[in-house]
């Protein structure tokens, strides 16, 4: 409850200092406001963000520099303590002992680890202490001087306008830092995880069993967890599943966009469209269950049947339903390109004599085919990344084969499987699962950016 | 006119043999055509039935679950001072014995108390506390017990004898007499149709004279073996039609439910102790080992919590983000590539911000696992792309003969769109807002990779709280081997579904309402 006070106690103080503001502005002209340049408003928000700015320039300052600060003071305070350990070490007790100060130390700390936790609370407070008083004395000093300037001339709205403006540029920016948190984010971990393998091995191996490789940290271990990072198979496991699932979607989404687009009464459409739709709106996990509960296990009889040995893991039957789930992605984005092909190229063809299917086939598909293959560029990119389908109905091991009726994994799979549960940060195991994070982002984004290159490059211009 | 052949070719153009066979050929690929087209729809739609219905046939069961009404003798925590000290497993333990006073010895009084749930004892001493002058309090079975009695587990087949038989009994064991050929010779291809040995023969139980035998042997025609449930002292014979063979064709070592049990039940059921019920249980509690205890409402707690995080941060960045592009920012570079950059971080696969989550708020600002803000905030990013798109096309609907009345009587830029712009955008706003909503709330693999994957109890009661979401627990239980888990698990995926189309129902009202207030 300690936080939400904090919030109620800031909301009322800067509630307090618009106010406040305000009526400072309406006092000083005496009621008259249409003396005032700005609008009694707009002094009021004038006063709050004078406050607001220093101290929120303060906060963040803290968040970005208070732990390096709260660390630089520790070792700072343990001294000569530190002085036998070399920087390696020196960091796995640091580590452990601000996972210790936080209340989040698993074991028994050694007298050390102790100390140090010690220091982190101690240096931790003081650090807190001294930036809760900055940041206070900021709004204060803000509110001051915002309070001293309030004056009949005083062109409030400016102001204030400039700051939400900004405030908007922000919100927008948060995108960008958004990617670069996530470039950042997998970047330094895979980084970290090539130093244990190469980078070679990894793109190239043909074997994969992070689960087999040891935990140690040292020179011996690298030979051994070389051989057991290879993502070869799990990358062709993907593209297995991924192929699958656009041969059922590509052919089924896009005759069902030119069914919906050319052949539908619009009474049929209506109806047609958003049920498809739904198709897009079913959580991955529903299919996912679907897929490992009915369709697995019918792929399996149906196998089977015929006297073919179908694991009960199939990429068939994850391609098959995640061929369903993509299907909308296809047939939308397709019915919405073919629709923008306009009315005198069919008109046109019509004349010469060609049967609606003619016409289809050869004029409005070749017209819309840019974007027709972008959307199939978005759905495959959208199958190489979905998760849930596969972590049910996929298999874990890494088979490098093509036979759809075998287990394969995939690079999401992999994921998961590394990173669920309690894991040890920096073994090379869960390491893995960052750079198969990197590998599928840098894949999905050259799907995406090609789908975009191609629509933008080849788009017909009718008008 | 003059010459002949022409207008002869002009006449026959479509009676040529080759050119109406060529048009023929071409009619024909329009119709196939049009039939493939028809077809793929068809398939999709299909498809669509045949998930959504397996699912709720799947889930049909476990919306209700079938509870004892036992006699409790509740004097003991009556008297005590502190009723939550009483002995709640003997009470339920000597309820059930008081029903079966004839079984006897550890295993069998273990068998039978396994027809209840592990959990009963508490589920009384809860109803008990909450009004302790109340009667007529239930106990749930377990899951297997469940399961049995909706005719999920140790499915049987029943067959009428068409002839009389006669009954004899020594001791614990009987036997029939004077069987007929027909009904022998089902016994008969029951009892040695599969294998022989004992554990692996299918169970054959006779009901005759409201006792239960069951067959173990065929010695010269006759079939002999355990009463079950001892028949009526009076008389040896049934008449045809009064008494039933019942085979169950899995093993009784390979069911979960003994044939003991299921004798016990069917009479239970048969005196009107079980009935089955609405199941509270699993809209009102959290997660349990025991699927009989185990409840969505923890998970939907999880998810609510975590969606508000999301809503928070969500809407007034993404808005916020759609409006600085749309009205403010001047075109160029900078703008071209902020663009470009949501697109494509609307593309970014789902686990990817898992990755983001666990790496940057979990172990760079070290938040709290499991936590539902933390959740909201892996969600929020999610799902921001896909709000700043939906406001950019509400923004850019808006007509620009608006933006210029409101500069033109005197309003900043700032005052332009916020007083006039953005109300106008609004529905079309709240409709992109709700759909992402939406697919945050179904949303599961950046969710397991910060932790709210764990097996979490209690119901969360705030955000720092260590909880999970519905899709999750979706997950985690059709992973567990129990049957009754997979059903549940359906249920959830219903209950999961009914707040997705609430919430799409929502943003089409919303955008009707707008559209009528448009025109």
């Amino acid at each position: 409850m300690a936080p939400l006070f904090v919030l109620v106690v800031l909301l009322l103080v800067g509630l307090a200092l618009v106010l406040a503001g305000r009526a400072r502005a309406v006092a000083l002209v005496g009621g008259d406001t249409t003396a005032l340049a700005s609008r009694p408003a707009y002094h009021g928000a004038f006063l709050l963000l004078a406050a607001l700015v220093p101290a929120a320039s303060v906060l963040i300052v803290w968040a970005m520099a208070g732990p390096v600060l709260t660390g630089w003071l520790v070792v700072a305070s343990l001294g000569e303590a530190l002085a036998p350990l070399d920087a390696a070490e020196r960091g796995v007790l640091l580590a452990s002992a601000s996972e210790f100060a936080a209340g989040r130390g698993f074991g028994t700390p050694s007298p050390l680890v102790e100390n140090a936790a010690m220091a982190y609370r101690s240096m931790g407070s003081a650090v807190h202490w001294l930036f809760g008083f900055l940041a206070t004395s900021g709004a204060v000093a803000g509110a001051l001087w915002g309070w001293r300037k309030i004056a009949p001339r005083w062109p409030a709205r400016p102001y204030v306008e400039r700051a939400i403006i900004t405030l908007l540029g922000a919100a927008a920016g948060l995108a960008i830092l958004t990617t670069l948190a996530i470039i950042f984010s997998l970047v330094l971990e895979s980084i970290r995880f090539f130093q244990l393998v190469s980078p070679i091995d990894f793109l190239f191996g043909l074997h994969w069993s992070p689960q087999s490789a040891y935990a140690g940290v040292g020179g011996e271990a690298g030979t051994r967890t070389g051989e057991v990072f290879g993502a070869l198979p799990v990358l062709a496991g993907t593209l297995l599943i991924t192929a699958i699932a656009i041969a059922i979607a590509a052919p089924v989404g896009l005759l069902s966009a030119i069914y919906l687009s050319e052949y539908a009464s619009d009474p049929a459409r209506a109806i047609l469209k958003p049920v498809l739709e739904i198709l897009a709106g079913i959580p991955t996990i529903v299919y996912g269950f679907f897929a490992a509960l009915s369709v697995a296990p019918f792929v399996r009889q149906m196998g089977e049947a015929v006297g073919l040995s179908v694991s009960s893991q199939s990429a068939l039957a994850a391609g098959l339903v995640m061929g369903v789930m993509i299907i909308p992605f296809v047939s939308s984005l397709s019915d919405d390109i073919i629709r923008a092909v306009p009315q005198t190229l069919r008109d046109a063809s019509a004349a010469l004599g060609a049967t609606r299917s003619e016409t289809i086939v050869k004029t409005v598909l070749p017209a819309a085919m840019p974007g027709v293959v972008s959307a199939l560029l978005l759905a495959i990119s959208r199958a190489i990344g979905e998760t849930m389908i596969v972590v049910m109905a996929a298999g874990l091991a890494a088979n490098l084969t093509l036979n759809p009726f075998e287990a394969v994994t995939t690079v999401t799979v992999q994921i998961v499987t590394l990173l669920v549960g309690d894991q040890a940060f920096d073994s090379a195991k869960t390491l893995s699962a960052f750079a198969l994070g990197l590998m599928l982002f840098t894949i999905t984004l050259m799907f995406n950016i090609l789908a975009l290159k191609i629509v933008t490059k080849y788009r017909q211009n009718y008008d | 006119m003059t010459d002949a052949r022409n207008g002869d070719d002009f006449a026959t153009i479509h009676t040529r043999p080759a050119a109406r066979k060529r048009l023929a050929r071409r009619y024909r690929a329009e119709r196939r055509f049009r039939f493939f087209g028809a077809a793929a729809i068809f398939l999709s739609v299909g498809f669509l039935a045949l998930l959504l219905g397996s699912i709720v046939l799947k889930a049909l069961p476990a919306f209700t679950h079938n509870f004892a009404a036992l006699e409790f003798d509740l004097s003991a925590p009556l008297e005590a001072s502190d009723p939550a000290t009483a002995d709640y497993d003997a009470i339920v333990r000597n309820a059930l014995r008081d029903r079966f006073p004839e079984v006897a010895g550890r295993t069998l009084r273990r068998e039978l108390s396994a027809l209840l749930s592990s959990a009963a004892p508490v589920y009384l001493a809860r109803q008990f506390q909450a009004r302790p002058a109340g009667t007529g309090f239930t106990v749930p079975l377990s899951d297997t017990a469940d399961l049995y009695l909706k005719g999920l587990l140790a499915r049987s087949r029943t067959i009428v004898a068409t002839g009389p038989a006669k009954w004899t009994t020594s001791g614990e064991r009987g036997a029939l007499e004077t069987v007929t050929a027909p009904d022998l010779r089902a016994i008969e291809n029951a009892f040695t149709g599969q294998g022989g040995q004992d554990g692996q023969r299918p169970s054959i139980l006779i009901e005759i004279a409201g006792g239960v035998l069951k067959i173990g042997q065929l010695d010269a025609n006759i079939p002999g073996g355990v009463w079950l449930a001892r028949p009526r002292e009076t008389g040896n014979a049934a008449e045809p039609g009064q008494w039933r063979i019942r085979i169950f064709d899995t093993p009784q070592a390979k069911r979960k439910l003994s044939d003991r049990q299921i004798v016990w039940l069917d009479r239970l059921v048969a005196n009107g102790t079980v009935r089955p019920a609405l199941n509270t249980i699993f809209f009102t509690r959290g997660a349990s080992r025991e699927p009989e205890m185990a409840g969505i409402w923890g998970a939907v707690v999880g998810s609510a919590l975590a969606l508000v995080v999301t809503l928070a941060l969500a809407f007034p960045l993404g808005v916020g983000a759609a409006i600085y592009m749309h009205e403010f920012a001047r075109p160029g570079r900078w703008s071209r590539f902020v663009e470009v950059n949501i697109n494509n971080l609307a593309a970014v696969p789902s686990i990817i911000f898992g990755l983001l989550g666990l790496a940057v708020l979990l172990n760079v600002f070290g938040l709290h696992r499991s936590a539902p803000y933390v959740g909201g905030i892996v969600l929020a990013l999610m799902t921001l792309p896909t709000i700043i798109i939906a406001a950019r096309v509400a923004l850019g609907a808006v007509p620009g003969s608006i933006r210029q009345a409101a500069l033109a009587v005197g309003a900043s830029p700032l005052q332009t769109v916020f007083h006039h712009v953005l109300p106008r955008a609004m529905p079309a706003i709240m409709t992109g807002t709700i759909i992402g909503m939406a697919r945050a709330l179904g949303e599961t693999a950046p969710l397991l990779m910060i932790g709210m994957v764990a097996f979490i109890v209690d119901i969360p009661g705030g955000f720092a709280d260590p909880a999970t979401v519905l899709p999750v627990q979706i997950f985690m239980w059709a992973d567990f081997p129990e049957a009754a888990f997979g059903y549940r698990s359906a249920a959830a995926i219903l209950v999961l579904l009914v707040f997705l189309l609430a919430m799409n129902g929502a943003a089409l009202l919303v955008r009707a309402r707008f559209e009528r207030a448009r025109s």
